[in-house]
């Protein structure tokens, strides 16, 4: 298991951070830069959704490795309202706020494996993973 | 033991209590170059004759009101001295060496109540000490705050390229605050110049995720209504890609790979042809 590290999602300027030390654990992972944007993204907008919708929590980011190839795995949690139906929050242009509807399924497209796990009152997590 | 016994020697030896505790601020170090002699001594006068005046009403709560005058001496100096560069624990030292001296008059005056006293002075003194790190913080934190104010309006230009042509060349990441800064000058400026094309740079921008796209797109609406064009010019490769795979649709917005691309396009929409000149023999 490769490097790890917890961030704290309480305001917007944490969003910056993770944003930041994302690309980082990109750069480090050798991803191609299309690849470093995309992650850097999806990890931008579940960030934005624990935030806004999960009034915030925490985000791990770590240096892994999938099938020989290195990646970068996040985990994104928070503990807000969570989500009563998963398969209607995933399509696109559906939103319970203000926003375009595309942060949920716009980051499932940009990364290659994505995982979210959430029921009412229990929070929401979501798992992302971009690999070479 | 009366809680006035620390007031009463507050007062009895205010002299000798000021000349021993600047002694030990001297000796604790003073930072000569942000601060003379003059200013600790009236300073340290001041508080002793706030402290005594304070104590004499009971110095079990700070919150209380005869504790007015003490906080907001307190309250100003480390404020104060936040901004002018002293480190944290320079400003706690204030408060922290007066302990020594105290402590010696208590162990002289109070004789078997002394341990009782030193302990409600020492009391009074860590609260003391706290509420001046409270606002040493306090004062960084606005600090901090005009600081990042500061940097929206600096970074948020807008600059006129030609008559009737506006650009925004956008750097770093884009937030609610500084997106409503930038519109907001980008309307004004449309008003002010009658421009009629508005050219939104991102190649600054790093990351665009569907809030920033969702923000430009307002942006470029608004800009409508105002009757200008706009143009996004400085699109990335890699934000290209990712804008596709996000499903952002930037709906008949015209899009440029480069700044110098939609000036040529802005320059085409006024009619406006740039010629090199002939070489004259």
């Amino acid at each position: 298991m490769g490097k790890r590290e917890t961030f704290p999602l309480k305001q917007e300027t944490d969003i910056v951070l993770i944003r930041q030390r994302v690309r980082k654990y990109a750069e480090e992972a050798k991803l191609g830069i299309v690849s470093q944007t995309k992650i850097v993204t999806a990890a931008s907008e579940i960030a934005r959704n624990a935030l806004i919708y999960g009034g915030g929590g925490e985000c791990v980011v770590e240096a892994c490795s999938r099938d020989g190839r290195s990646a970068v795995y996040l985990c994104i949690s928070d503990s807000g309202a969570g989500i009563a139906d998963i398969d209607r929050a995933m399509v696109d242009g559906y939103t319970s706020g203000s926003g375009l509807g595309l942060g949920l399924s716009g980051a499932k497209r940009l990364v290659d494996a994505f995982a979210i796990d959430s029921a009412p009152g229990q929070g929401t997590r979501v798992e992302l993973w971009k690999w070479r | 033991m009366p809680a006035s016994a620390l007031a009463e020697l507050l007062k009895t030896y205010e002299s000798e209590l000021l000349e021993e505790w600047i002694g030990a601020q001297r000796a604790a170090g003073l930072r000569s170059d942000l601060i003379d002699l003059d200013t600790v001594v009236s300073n340290s006068r001041e508080l002793l004759k706030l402290l005594a005046v304070a104590a004499e009403q009971g110095i079990d709560d700070l919150g209380a009101r005869h504790w007015e005058p003490v906080r907001g001496m307190l309250e100003r100096l480390s404020r104060a001295q936040s901004r002018q560069g002293f480190s944290p624990s320079e400003t706690a030292t204030f408060v922290f060496s007066l302990k020594e001296p105290l402590f010696a008059k208590i162990q002289q005056h109070c004789g078997a109540a002394s341990l009782n006293e030193i302990w409600n002075a020492t009391r009074l003194l860590d609260r003391l000490g706290l509420y001046s790190m409270e606002h040493f913080m306090a004062g960084r934190e606005t600090v901090i705050r005009e600081q990042q104010e500061s940097m929206l309006e600096l970074s948020t230009p807008v600059v006129e390229l030609w008559k009737g042509v506006l650009a925004v060349p956008l750097i770093g990441s884009l937030d609610s605050n500084r997106t409503q800064v930038v519109m907001e000058a980008l309307l004004q400026k449309i008003v002010e110049t009658e421009s009629e094309i508005a050219i939104i740079d991102i190649t600054g921008v790093p990351t665009v995720d569907t809030m920033v796209a969702q923000h430009l797109l307002k942006t470029v609406t608004a800009a409508k209504l105002m009757g200008a064009k706009c143009i996004i010019s400085g699109i990335r490769p890699q934000i290209a890609a990712t804008i596709v795979h996000l499903g952002v649709e930037l709906g008949d917005v015209i899009t440029k790979s480069s700044l110098a691309d939609a000036f040529v396009v802005a320059l085409r929409e006024l009619d406006v042809r740039l010629v090199s000149r002939p070489v004259l023999r």
